[in-house]
């Protein structure tokens, strides 16, 4: 199995480890709902090292970006951040994605850890079949550790390891600098729907910085975060997940993604489908449900309205926050309006849910 | 962890304390550490006959559903209500305030087949 640099540092909190696509990360600490109102309420940290990092350098850069790429990169500055997707050919998604702009020239993209080599691949296929020279991809996944810092206290505990202003940097945007004497990169970014911040840092360092920070952060209540809370954090918030709310096999319209797919930008891969779908009706879409009864609704469920089946669940969790079951599932458009009432078979039962759109924690 | 020497266990980490004709079931402390916490717990009807093996229940931790077997045959007394609202007692007292549920007993001798804590603490050094 795949480690990161971190993963002695995991074992002497006493963390309990798992195979997560291939990598030994840790689940959990002290416990999922515990470290989840961390994050909520002070901050939490969170080893991200596994995420794969992809640069993209040349004079044709964004060109290259934006033939790969489903948003318009186009509309990035110098040290900002957008959020967008790679599709197939077929409209399908190849993964969810971070852009970083560092200049016209050099881009940094941060792809789901398991689909790293996935995505290598496939940048390199587009970029060859593709008119577009003078294009350089480089795989640095493993030269870089990625911590993440989330929560209300995120600023306060960094900025005590930092020269930066980090209140000078908003929300999508990074820049360059040092915490706790090592240089990095800090974004204002995330996947908790908190404040926080996303640290890009030499493999080597990541374990005196981890502590840097926990050391600083312990006072505030910060507390390590495992693969547990982190999926409950974003479920509440109602991100997708690769492989859950994403995949080959889903659109990014029907998965929610409309407002990152630039159907009136320069032709990209997978364009021609998305146009057609979004032009004849979608099939399917992404919708929140919150449970009216008890009953937590889990990836695979059914989902109902009378005899008929009308979608399936593809993530779900008892909400930590609200103590209700809530989920995103994918259900024919008839249905997915605001407060349609439908039902999820858990188990030998049909249980009541209603369609709310997330976030469904503010 | 502990593992009360008065009780009886099963390879599938469920606890069984008889009293005469009587056994109260619920889940080890091995067990509700290994889910983690608990959020959700499904029991059966007073009434139901439960058989030797087969799922009577399901213990939800945040990331995972868990089938709860019967170790033994009998009839549903009793269940413990506290655990629908407050399914988090099965991680804070798993042999106590967190026990699932009390059913009669079709064969009591079937309970003195069950392991001991010293033979159910050997299991699991075996497993983790």
């Amino acid at each position: 199995m795949k480690k990161t640099p971190l993963n002695q540092t995991h074992r002497e909190l006493g963390a309990r480890m798992v195979d997560f696509g291939g990598w030994d990360m840790p689940v959990q600490y002290s416990g999922v709902i515990d470290e989840h109102q961390a994050v909520r309420e002070a901050a939490g940290l969170f080893d991200v090292s596994h995420m794969g990092e992809v640069e993209v350098s040349g004079a044709n850069a964004l060109a290259f970006i934006q033939q790969l790429t489903i948003n318009d990169a186009a509309k990035l500055v110098d040290g900002q951040v957008q959020y967008s997707a790679m599709c197939y050919p077929e409209g399908g998604v190849v993964d969810d994605v971070t852009l970083y702009r560092f200049n016209e020239s050099r881009y940094l993209f941060c792809v789901n850890a398991s689909n790293t080599d996935k995505d290598f691949a496939w940048m390199q296929q587009v970029l060859a079949e593709s008119a577009i020279n003078d294009v350089t991809l480089t795989n640095r996944s493993d030269e870089f550790a990625q911590i993440a810092l989330q929560g209300p206290k995120a600023e306060t505990i960094l900025s005590s390891l930092t020269d930066v202003v980090l209140a000078d940097l908003v929300y999508y945007h990074f820049c360059e600098g040092a915490v706790a004497g090592v240089e990095m990169i800090i974004s204002r970014t995330g996947y908790t729907g908190e404040d926080g911040f996303e640290l890009y840092l030499p493999a080597s360092s990541a374990v005196n910085v981890w502590q840097a920070i926990m050391t600083a952060g312990t006072p505030q209540g910060l507390l390590p975060i495992g693969l547990g809370a982190r999926d409950t954090l974003r479920l509440e918030k109602g991100y997708a997940l690769y492989g859950h709310e994403l995949s080959r096999e889903i659109s990014p319209l029907e998965a929610g993604l409309a407002w990152i797919t630039k159907l009136d930008k320069e032709d990209f891969v997978g364009k021609a489908v998305l146009v057609a779908q979004k032009a004849e009706g979608l099939s399917r879409r992404r919708v929140g449900l919150v449970m009216q009864e008890r009953g937590i609704p889990r990836e695979g469920y059914p989902v109902f309205v009378g005899d008929r089946e009308v979608g399936v669940v593809t993530s779900g969790t008892m909400s930590p926050s609200l103590k209700v079951g809530v989920a995103l599932a994918l259900v024919e458009p008839a249905f997915a309006q605001e407060e349609t009432e439908l039902e999820v078979a858990i188990r030998n039962r049909r249980m009541g849910a209603k369609v709310q759109r997330p976030p469904f924690v503010k | 962890m502990e593992f009360p020497e008065e009780l009886k266990y099963t390879e599938e980490h469920e606890w069984v304390m008889v009293e005469e004709e009587l056994a109260v079931i619920g889940i080890s402390d091995f067990a509700q550490d290994a889910l983690g916490d608990v959020v959700f717990v499904e029991l059966p009807e007073v009434g139901t006959v439960l058989e030797t093996g087969k799922a009577f229940g399901v213990v939800e931790s945040v990331k995972a559903v868990s089938d709860i077997y019967a170790p033994i045959s009998g009839t549903v007394e009793e269940i413990n209500e506290d655990l629908l609202d407050t399914p988090e007692i099965i991680n804070t007292s798993p042999y106590e305030d967190g026990w699932m549920i009390k059913i009669r007993m079709d064969d009591a001798a079937e309970a003195d087949a069950l392991m001991t804590a010293d033979a159910y603490q050997k299991l699991i050094a075996e497993e983790s």
